[in-house]
Parts: C-alpha cells; sequence; structure tokens
C-alpha cells in the first residue's frame, strides 16, 4: 500500500493537470468516492494498534481535507475558465447593424399639419373638417364673393361637369368653406382649426393645382384685429420655434374678412437680413387672415352686433417648406421615397 | 398696374425716396410687386443727326452716314436701319460708349470698318437700348431734339416704372391719380394734378344721346371735334409715357384715350364721326347681333349685353372694346368722343363671355367713378387740340341720375372700431384720417355719418370704413394681444382612433408617406374601376388630371412606378385621402387610408434571409391597423375585385358593411402598367375604423394553462375561417385561444390536401383543469373539425 504521503502527492499533482470538470470529478472519485484511495484507507484504519488509530486517524482526514478543498479549488478554477471560453466563443461584433425592418415616416406637409394642429390645440382650437367638392354657395356667395365679381379671379377654380344639379359643384379653392359649413351649425363661441386639400387650376413652378390648407377660425364676444395678431404672433413664434420670428400685418383684400392683412413674418433663412429666399426684403409673405366680414355672419345667421370673429387660411406647403428648406414644390408629390425617407 | 415714378411725382411728391414710397403703399395694402428701369443703363449715348446719306458700295442693305453729333464733329457711320435718312435725328452712341445688352454684357462701341468703310460710332434702335423688346430702324427723336444732348437727360430715362399689385376691390387705384391721391393720404402731401380748364367750344353740334339701358349704362358724355389733322404725330413725351406703363402708341386720338385712362382712369372712346349714322344709344343688344371689333374679330351678341349703337347698328361693345366700321383712323378728321359710366356689377363677367379682357373692361369691372366722365373728357380734348388741332364742340352729357348707384351715408360708431380693432383711436384721428380719404363727415354723438367719396366702392358698411382706419392708421401700430381665456379641451375621447393611431403600424412597418393628386388619369381610373361612373373636372390643367380618383391606388400606383423607375426596388407607401363617386343621392367624398408594397420584404442585410413581399406581408400590415379599431370585428372574405389577382385578393368587411380590400395587383394589370414585379395593394375606410375598446380589466387566472396541439390533414380548399367556425361553435370557456401553426403541402400529403396544425391553450379562472375534461374538450373540438371541415387526425 502506497504510503499517505505518496498517494498525497500523486494526487495533487492530478488535480492540478486536470484539464476539465469531468477529468477532476473523476480524480475526486478515485480519491474521495466511496471506495476511493483515501476511504479505503480509513476503512484500513481498523488494521492497526488502537494507539495508532488516533493519530493516523487524524493525518486521513486532514488528506481528506486538504485534497476535497484542492479539488473544489481547482473547480473553480476551471469554471471561471470555461466561462471564459465560452464567452470568448459568443462574442459578435457589436457593430454589425441590428436585425431591422426600416421605419417608415410621415410627409412633411403631414408633420407640418400635425404641429399646426398641435400649437392650436394648447391654443383651444378644435378640430373641423369639411367636404372637398364644394357648391358655390359654400365656396363663393356665402363667403362675400357674388357671382363675377372680380374675387373670383383670384381663384382659379376647378369646375366638374355638369350632373343636373342647380348650382354648378366644384372643387373647393380654400379651407374657408368649412368656416360656413361650421357656423351654419354651430353658434358661438368658435375656436376651430381646419385642415385639408384645396384645389386651384394653377399649375408650374410655384403653384400646384392641389395643395394643403389650414383655415382657422375664431368667433366670439370679444374678438378683435389685435386678438388675431396676438394669436398669430404666438403661433409663430412656436411653430419656427424661434422667439427672434417677428410678424407683420400688410393691409390686403379677401372679400370673406374686413379688415383684411397678409401676414409677413421675419425670413427664417437670413432672420430679416436679405436674402433670396425672401428676395432681399428680409420678410416673408405667409398667409391671409382678418377679420371674420359681417356678410359672412349674415349668411350664417350669426348676429355682427353681437359677435366679432377673425379668421385665417394658411398654406400648409408654405409653412414646411419654410421649416425644413425645400426650395421646390413640385418634390412634395412626386412621393420619391428619398424624398420622403428625409422627414424621420 | 404699372406706374411712373416720374408720372406720380407730377402729381404729388413727398420729401421721400421711391422705396419710402413703396414701402408706403405696400403696408396699406397697395402691393408693389416689382420696380424696373425704364432703359438700360448706357452710357455715352447723344442726340445725333443724319446729315448725308450715301448707299455702301459693296453691301445692298448698309448706308454710309455723315451724322453730326453736334459736337463740332462729323461722323462717318455705317448702319443698316431701313429708317435712316438724310435729316433724321436719333441716338448716337459714340465709340467708347457702352451698351448693355439682353444677356447682361455691354456691348462696347469701338471704331470699326463694315465691308471695308470705316465706322465710327453707331446709330441705335430702341431695343438696343433697352426701351423696347423688339424695334425696327432706329429710335426716331424729333425735329427739336437738341443735338449732341445726352439722350438719357433728354428722354427723361432716370424714372422707374413700379409694378403694383391692385387688389380687386380698389379699381380706384388703376391710374397715375388714384395712386397719387392714395400717396397723398399716406404721406400727407398735397395733389398736383395737371390743370384742365374747360375747353372752349368753337361750334356747337352735338350728337343726340339717349341712355335706353341706363340702369347698366346711366351716365353718357360725348362731344364731337372736327378738322383735326390726320397726319398729327404722337408727341415724345407722350409715346414715352405710355411705353413705360406698357401701352403701344397707336394714333394720336387713340393715344390720348389710353393717356387718359391711365391718368384718370376713365377709359374712353373715339368716334369716327363721319362713319356714325345719327345719334348714340347705349342700349341693349339684340339676341344674335353681330359687331366686329377693333381687332377685326366678329361677336354674336346675347340680349344682356350692353352696346354703343348709332341709328343704324351697334358700333362698340360698351366698356369692353369699339367696332371696327366706326374706328378712327388715318385719314380720320372728325371725332366723337366718348366717355361714359358703366355700373361695374352690371359688366362684370360680359367682357370674359366674350374671350376678351380689356384695359377698360378690366377698369368698369372693378368700378370707375360716377364723376369722372366729363373730367376725362375735358382732359383728353385738352391734349387732342394740343397735339391734332380741332375745332370743339359742347359737350353732351346725359345723366340718368336715379339709375347711379347712390353714395351710401355709412354710420361709424366711436365704439365699434375699439371693438373690432382692438385700439382706440383718437376722434382727432378718425376723423383726420376718413378726411384725407376723401369722406364727407358729419359728427354725431357715438361717432360720426361719413359719405365715402365716388371712386370709393368699396366702401358701403361700417367695417369698410374701419378697415380705412386701420390701413391708413398702420396695422403696424395695432398692438398684438394675447388675452388669457378659458381654457377648452381639444381632446379626442379615448374611445375615438385617431388618424395617427392608424398611421403608427405602418411607420413601424417602414411604410413612407405619400401625398398624390385626387384627380387622376382617366386610363388608369379605368383599369381599376372599371364601369364606375367617372366624376370629370370640366376645366382640368390636362387630360392626365382630368378625372376623379374613385381610388387612391391610382396615384399611388403612378408613385410606386416613379420609385422603380428611379432605381428604388422595395417600395412601401401609404396616403390618406379622400376618393369620390357618385351615388344616387348625389356626390360622395369617403376618406381612405390605403397602402401599396412591393420588392423585398426587409431591408438588405446580413442577419435576415430575404424574399419578396407576398399577401401575408400586406394582409399582416393591415391587420396590425384593423387592430387599432378594436371596437369592430373584421372579416377577410376571400371576393375577386377588378383590379386584383383573384387567387389574392379579400374583401375586409364588418358585419354591417364592406369596409376595404386587399390583395396583390391584377397580374392583367401589372402587364399593363408595366411593372415587372409582384405588387400588392390595400385601402380601407376610414370611417370604418373610428372606434376603439374601451379596455375592461379581465383578472389573470393563477391556475396552470395547458397546451394541447392538433395535426390535422384536410383537403386543400378549407379555409382558415372555416376551422375557426368550427372551434368556436363548441369550445368552452376554458379554451382561451387557439392558433394555427403550421401549414404544409407536399410530400406525405395527398395532392389534393394539405397538413395544418394547431395548438389549443385551455385555462380555468378558478381552479387547475382535469386531464380528463381536457381530453373531452379536445375530443369535442375535433369532431366538430371533423363534422363541419373534414379535417381527421394525421
Amino acid at each position: 500500500m502506497q504510503s499517505l504521503l505518496e498517494l498525497m502527492g500523486t494526487a495533487h499533482e492530478q488535480i492540478s493537470s486536470a484539464s476539465n470538470l469531468a477529468s477532476l470529478d473523476q480524480i475526486r472519485v478515485q480519491y474521495l468516492g466511496k471506495t476511493g484511495l483515501i476511504t479505503e484507507q480509513l476503512k484500513q484504519l481498523g488494521q492497526l494498534p488502537p494507539e495508532e488509530r488516533k493519530a493516523v486517524g487524524q493525518e486521513i482526514n486532514l488528506a481528506k481535507q486538504a485534497l476535497a478543498s484542492a479539488i473544489d479549488l481547482r473547480r473553480d478554477s476551471l469554471q471561471a475558465e470555461a466561462l471564459t471560453m465560452r464567452l470568448e466563443a459568443e462574442s459578435v461584433d457589436v457593430t454589425l447593424p441590428g436585425r431591422r425592418m426600416d421605419t417608415g415616416g410621415l410627409h412633411p406637409v403631414t408633420l407640418t399639419i400635425q404641429r399646426m394642429q398641435a400649437i392650436f390645440a394648447q391654443l383651444g382650437f378644435a378640430l373641423a373638417e369639411g367636404p372637398q367638392i364644394e357648391d358655390d354657395f359654400h365656396n363663393f356667395t356665402a363667403l362675400n364673393v357674388p357671382a363675377n365679381h372680380p374675387a373670383r379671379a383670384m381663384q382659379d377654380t376647378f369646375y366638374l361637369e355638369n350632373f343636373g344639379t342647380e348650382e354648378p359643384l366644384l372643387l373647393r379653392t380654400h379651407t374657408s368653406s368649412v368656416q360656413i359649413r361650421y357656423m351654419e351649425a354651430q353658434q358661438p363661441p368658435i375656436r376651430i382649426i381646419a385642415p385639408g386639400r384645396v384645389y386651384r387650376c394653377d399649375s408650374d413652378m410655384t403653384h400646384s393645382p392641389m395643395f394643403h390648407q389650414v383655415e382657422g377660425l375664431m368667433v366670439d364676444k370679444d374678438i378683435t384685429f389685435a386678438d388675431l395678431k396676438g394669436i398669430l404672433d404666438e403661433f409663430f413664434r412656436a411653430f419656427f420655434e424661434d422667439d427672434g420670428i417677428k410678424m407683420r400685418f400688410r393691409a390686403s383684400f379677401f372679400p370673406f374678412t374686413e379688415p383684411s392683412a397678409e401676414t409677413d413674418i421675419t425670413c427664417v433663412h437670413c432672420h430679416g437680413a436679405g436674402c433670396r429666399v425672401c428676395k432681399n426684403t428680409g420678410w416673408l409673405e405667409v398667409m391671409g387672415c382678418g377679420m371674420v366680414h359681417p356678410n359672412v355672419l349674415k349668411h350664417v345667421g350669426i348676429d355682427s352686433e353681437q359677435y366679432t370673429g377673425f379668421a385665417f387660411g394658411m398654406g400648409v406647403e408654405r409653412l414646411a417648406m419654410l421649416r425644413y428648406q425645400i426650395n421646390d414644390l413640385r418634390v412634395l408629390f412626386e412621393n420619391d421615397v428619398r424624398f420622403l425617407r428625409q422627414f424621420h | 398696374m404699372k406706374i411712373s415714378e416720374q408720372w406720380l411725382r407730377e402729381w404729388v411728391n413727398p420729401a421721400l425716396s421711391l422705396d419710402e414710397i413703396n414701402h408706403k403703399l405696400t403696408m396699406a395694402g397697395c402691393e408693389v410687386e416689382g420696380v424696373a428701369g425704364v432703359a438700360t443703363d448706357f452710357s455715352q449715348v447723344i442726340v445725333g443727326q443724319i446729315i448725308e446719306l450715301t448707299k455702301h458700295p459693296d453691301a445692298d442693305k448698309l448706308n454710309v452716314c455723315k451724322v453730326d453729333s453736334g459736337q463740332g464733329e462729323i461722323l462717318q457711320i455705317v448702319c443698316g436701319a431701313p429708317n435712316a435718312r438724310a435729316g433724321l435725328k436719333a441716338p448716337l452712341a459714340l465709340i467708347g460708349a457702352e451698351l448693355p445688352m439682353p444677356d447682361g454684357k455691354p456691348l462696347k462701341i469701338k471704331k470699326g470698318k463694315l465691308r471695308g468703310i470705316e465706322s465710327c460710332g453707331m446709330l441705335c434702335s430702341a431695343s438696343e437700348l433697352g426701351m423696347a423688346e423688339k424695334s425696327e430702324g432706329l429710335l426716331e427723336l424729333p425735329e427739336d431734339a437738341p443735338l449732341g444732348a445726352s439722350v438719357q437727360a433728354y428722354l427723361k430715362l432716370a424714372d422707374k416704372v413700379v409694378e403694383l399689385n391692385v387688389t380687386a376691390n380698389r379699381g380706384d387705384w388703376l391710374s397715375i391719380a388714384g395712386v397719387a391721391r392714395e400717396v397723398g393720404v399716406l404721406t400727407r402731401t398735397h395733389l398736383t394734378p395737371p390743370t384742365t380748364p374747360e375747353q372752349a367750344n368753337h361750334h356747337t353740334d352735338t350728337l343726340k344721346v339717349s341712355l335706353p339701358a341706363a340702369d347698366s349704362c346711366p351716365r353718357y358724355a360725348g362731344r364731337i371735334i372736327r378738322n383735326i389733322n390726320p397726319n398729327a404725330k404722337t408727341p415724345l413725351w407722350m409715346k414715352e409715357k405710355l411705353r413705360r406703363l406698357g401701352s403701344r402708341s397707336l394714333s394720336p386720338v387713340v393715344d390720348v384715350t389710353n393717356y387718359v385712362l391711365l391718368e384718370l382712369g376713365q377709359p374712353m372712346h373715339a368716334f369716327d364721326l363721319d362713319k356714325l349714322h345719327g345719334g348714340i344709344q347705349a342700349r341693349y343688344a339684340t339676341e344674335g347681333e353681330q359687331l366686329v371689333l377693333l381687332d377685326d374679330q366678329t361677336v354674336t351678341l346675347t340680349s344682356d349685353t350692353l352696346v354703343i349703337a348709332d341709328d343704324e347698328q351697334a358700333v362698340a361693345l360698351a366698356g369692353i372694346k369699339g367696332g371696327m366700321a366706326t374706328a378712327v383712323g388715318q385719314t380720320t378728321q372728325h371725332i366723337f368722343l366718348e366717355s361714359a359710366h358703366f355700373r361695374a356689377e352690371k359688366l362684370r363677367g360680359q367682357a370674359r363671355r366674350y374671350g376678351l379682357q380689356t384695359d377698360a373692361s378690366y377698369r368698369f369691372e372693378r368700378g370707375v367713378a360716377a364723376d369722372l366722365p366729363v373730367q376725362a373728357l375735358e382732359r383728353a380734348t385738352q391734349l387732342i387740340v394740343e397735339i391734332c388741332g380741332g375745332s370743339v364742340g359742347p359737350v353732351v352729357d346725359v345723366c340718368a341720375d336715379e339709375h347711379l348707384l347712390a353714395r351710401p351715408v355709412v354710420i361709424l360708431r366711436r365704439e365699434r372700431i375699439a371693438r373690432v380693432l382692438g385700439v382706440t383711436i383718437e376722434d382727432a384721428t378718425v376723423e383726420d384720417i376718413l378726411e384725407r380719404l376723401g369722406c364727407e363727415l358729419v359728427a354725431q354723438a357715438t361717432g360720426w355719418s361719413v359719405k365715402p367719396p365716388h371712386s370709393r366702392f368699396d366702401i358701403t358698411i361700417e367695417e369698410d370704413l374701419i378697415e380705412e382706419l386701420a390701413r391708413v392708421y398702420g396695422y403696424d401700430n395695432i398692438p398684438a394681444a394675447l388675452k388669457a381665456r378659458a381654457p377648452k379641451l381639444t381632446l379626442g375621447l379615448e374611445t375615438e382612433t385617431q388618424l395617427s393611431d392608424l398611421r403608427a403600424p405602418l411607420l413601424a412597418n417602414g411604410y413612407q408617406e405619400a401625398v398624390t393628386y385626387s384627380f387622376v388619369d382617366p386610363t388608369i381610373e379605368g383599369l381599376l374601376s372599371p364601369g364606375h361612373e367617372s366624376i370629370v373636372l370640366a376645366n382640368p390643367i390636362s387630360a392626365e388630371l382630368s378625372h376623379l380618383r374613385s381610388t387612391v391606388w391610382s396615384g399611388l400606383l403612378r408613385a410606386v412606378e416613379y420609385n422603380l423607375n428611379r432605381q428604388q426596388t422595395r417600395v412601401r407607401l401609404f396616403e390618406v385621402g379622400p376618393v369620390f363617386s357618385k351615388t344616387e343621392t348625389g356626390l360622395q367624398q369617403q376618406d381612405k387610408i390605403a397602402g401599396i408594397m412591393t420588392g423585398a420584404a426587409f431591408p438588405e442585410q446580413w442577419g435576415q434571409a430575404n424574399r419578396a413581399v407576398d399577401f401575408y406581408d400586406m394582409k399582416g400590415d393591415v391587420e396590425a391597423i384593423l387592430a387599432q379599431a378594436s371596437a369592430e370585428t373584421f372579416y377577410f372574405v376571400p371576393v375577386a375585385h377588378p383590379a386584383l389577382h383573384p387567387g389574392q385578393s379579400a374583401q375586409i368587411a364588418t358585419d354591417q358593411a364592406v369596409v376595404g380590400w386587399v390583395g396583390a395587383l391584377h397580374p392583367a394589370l401589372e402587364a399593363k402598367l408595366g411593372f415587372g414585379q409582384d405588387i400588392f395593394l390595400f385601402e380601407l375606410d376610414l370611417k370604418a375604423l373610428q372606434g376603439r375598446r374601451l379596455p375592461v380589466y379581465q383578472a389573470i387566472s393563477k391556475f396552470p394553462m395547458i397546451r394541447r396541439d392538433l395535426a390535422l390533414v384536410m383537403d386543400r380548399s378549407v379555409l382558415a375561417i372555416a376551422l375557426d367556425q368550427a372551434i368556436a361553435k363548441v369550445a368552452p370557456p376554458s379554451l382561451i385561444s387557439w392558433e394555427i401553426f403550421d401549414v404544409y403541402r407536399g410530400k406525405g400529403i395527398a395532392e389534393h390536401q394539405k397538413s395544418v396544425a394547431l395548438s389549443l391553450i385551455l385555462q380555468e379562472p378558478s381552479r387547475t383543469l382535469e386531464d380528463s375534461e381536457v381530453t373531452k374538450i379536445i375530443g369535442e373540438i375535433m369532431a366538430s373539425l371533423q363534422e363541419n371541415t373534414g379535417a381527421s387526425l394525421r
């Protein structure tokens, strides 16, 4: 039988050279298992004279403990090694792009309408809608534009081929028709915006036969021209996120408002210094507005002595182009995905 | 409307630069659209005179001129102008002169030889000096033009032409006088109009004027001028003024009427007196009456058209254009001058009906002051006599006062001004502004009663006056007020599906939003919606944009085509917008959300095997949208659509209505439209997608779920929905969900059959399900599947 000392020597050697957990476990069984070499030695204690038993027994137990802790140590280190190897094997190139479905995006016209809607919502303006095929009354007459009036020539109207209706039908030339639709159904106080498609028989570099407007209407007992200025002023600073944007009103003419104004804002490109975009004036014309004409209120049965109101109509494409520095109107309707992808 | 700075300053001359005047006009609503010079900025061009002219020995069309430069030198100049002749005075560009050309580069005048003959300078045409687009021959200068003088100084070319955008309500701005009045008001400057004394009469002849259509023509003034000099020429100063405002010089009499139109805003007409028969009537045409106009065009008139007629026939289209038969010609010696007033609302639309628009009709439709005819007549007479001589007759001025538009008296309330404008304007300021505008005021307790001037047809109600006050007071001087107001919630209901909710899944699935026109090409419309009765525009931009679309697909298909043609092979687009159709109750607009997809299922990438999109990609995207409208249950029903592949198209329906379609573009259409790859489409009715279920909490079972899988074989034609219905028929509450997790056709399965794998999940809310219960439920489900679909266990 091998001496305990020799046995321990061999065992330590085996433990330290065990290359994996399985062979380490074999070694444990070989020495410490039920029939292991150390266990065998303990079993043979009985054959020793009683006075020696205690000392030898202690010696063997110490050796057993030593072996067990050596095995544990080795196991820990083998486990750590195995984990390291696994981690290494499992490592990936984190700079490769992730698995993906590309994201889509909204059209800049929609983005612009949504921003306008959000700003006006905070000012208490609710959303309204109206039909795009309109009759002469809602698009013109009720808006104080009588037949043959030269003001009609301001807007080249698309008419529909006759369907035997009494009045000619047309594609609305402005969202102002929604004012009429809304006020026919609703008495003041009124605070609405109405975005949508409008149509004019005009097509060139700077005109599209279809474009978008956002109409605004506010009617109450105390609405003044100064309020119109105040609300629009607030809107433009919020829309362009720039407190340096100034707004000015220029006198103008729209049959359905009086007083009427064209609205200019500080050129957003040059901040008023003068550039190509503003034709060196420092100002950009962005929309028309005014106080609702008493004749319009009369047409919808609202008492203009009791109520006053303002209305405005913003060109969405115009604002989208300014906001996103788009210098060609036509790209908005080509739907080139390389263009559309730029807006998200 | 164009005005010239020099002409304007003859009328009103504030101590302001043109830029400053323009700014004031623009802010007051008379928008300045552009400012241009009246000639190019040339140098060293003087008045020269041809004193001798001989043919060029070697060139048919060239002459050799001896030209007096007025500077003690006779220059030899070779000239090809057809009107070059001895004695003619013309602009002479000296050696060293620079003439800017249309391309921006200056033409430098050097000593040179033309066909061997030395030429020392150049005689100029109007176009070479930037005074005309085109011109033939030399610019002829008057005989009294001072030799050697600078042409710029002599022709007063240091002038500017201002282009004004005159709004439809301000007909009174369509003249030098009108703009001058406005400048006077805005700059507090007195007007200095030319003085026109009443012209002395040399004879007593008049024409009898009658107004049978006084409702349209309530006033008509005229006068006879005899023995004008038919050889008189329009003076250069007048030609220049007319030219600068864009009016071509024709003959002295016509030029004078145009001049007065531009200066005062009163359109006039001159008749050849010898060609008129009897008196003048302003009457309605007889139906079918014909009139040959000045431009030789024959118009056939309707009975609501106003004409000027003599005793025999119509001689002019009133307020629009004169007639050929009575036109002033080169030999005309006696004329009848017309200066009439027509009611704007009666004349509106008339010119357009005959395809005409003239300077006269443009002004009359916007309103010309009723007090202007005689003043204009005197002014024109003065000018004609000055230029052509002649013997002047008395003014005949017939006026049906009761048909003149009465000048309204408008009550202006002090309180209303502040109420509308949000700013208080001092009484003195109000009065000052209105008086400067030419209004007559009477002060009252609460404000004023105001009579606006004749020329202001646009002032009829209180708001009109308030606008005038605001305009002249200055919009800039009205403060911006942002009052605190009662807040108003604008939030939609939680149970309303918002448009952004419907767009969201499409954005997540890689769709770009498109915006396409509502009007489309009838060809594509016919392919997509055969038999659909189209709504057609009466005046489309082009045939390709002439029909209102009945489906958004027409625009989306074109957009995909556009992208495929530009190497973009993977395209996903959607659009929210209207489609139009005819129904029994009229024309209907329906708003849709529609999408299109083609190309690879995924963007190209290393980590994912790619494939082309198929029906189920599109259907999945549609289901993601429908999930946002959870208040409704939607069914996909295999129904053919004329634009879709009959085996890959589904109608989308609720229990009440058909709400949309999804499918592959029909291969026949794919070929017709020239697509080389499969296209998938969907379109949904927005109205059907408006409701959302309000979530109601359900307790989650703490007991284990049990899953059972069934492998079935059945006929290929059995639809998934049939399996669903068969299961639903017998499903107890404990069957909480089921799913098809595999569909297989091929090896091991008969040709006409398919294998379908189903997973069934069972769970009770308050106890653990017994094995025997599960077996029983599965048995019942299997029996129902077998009975209703013919499916059997594999």
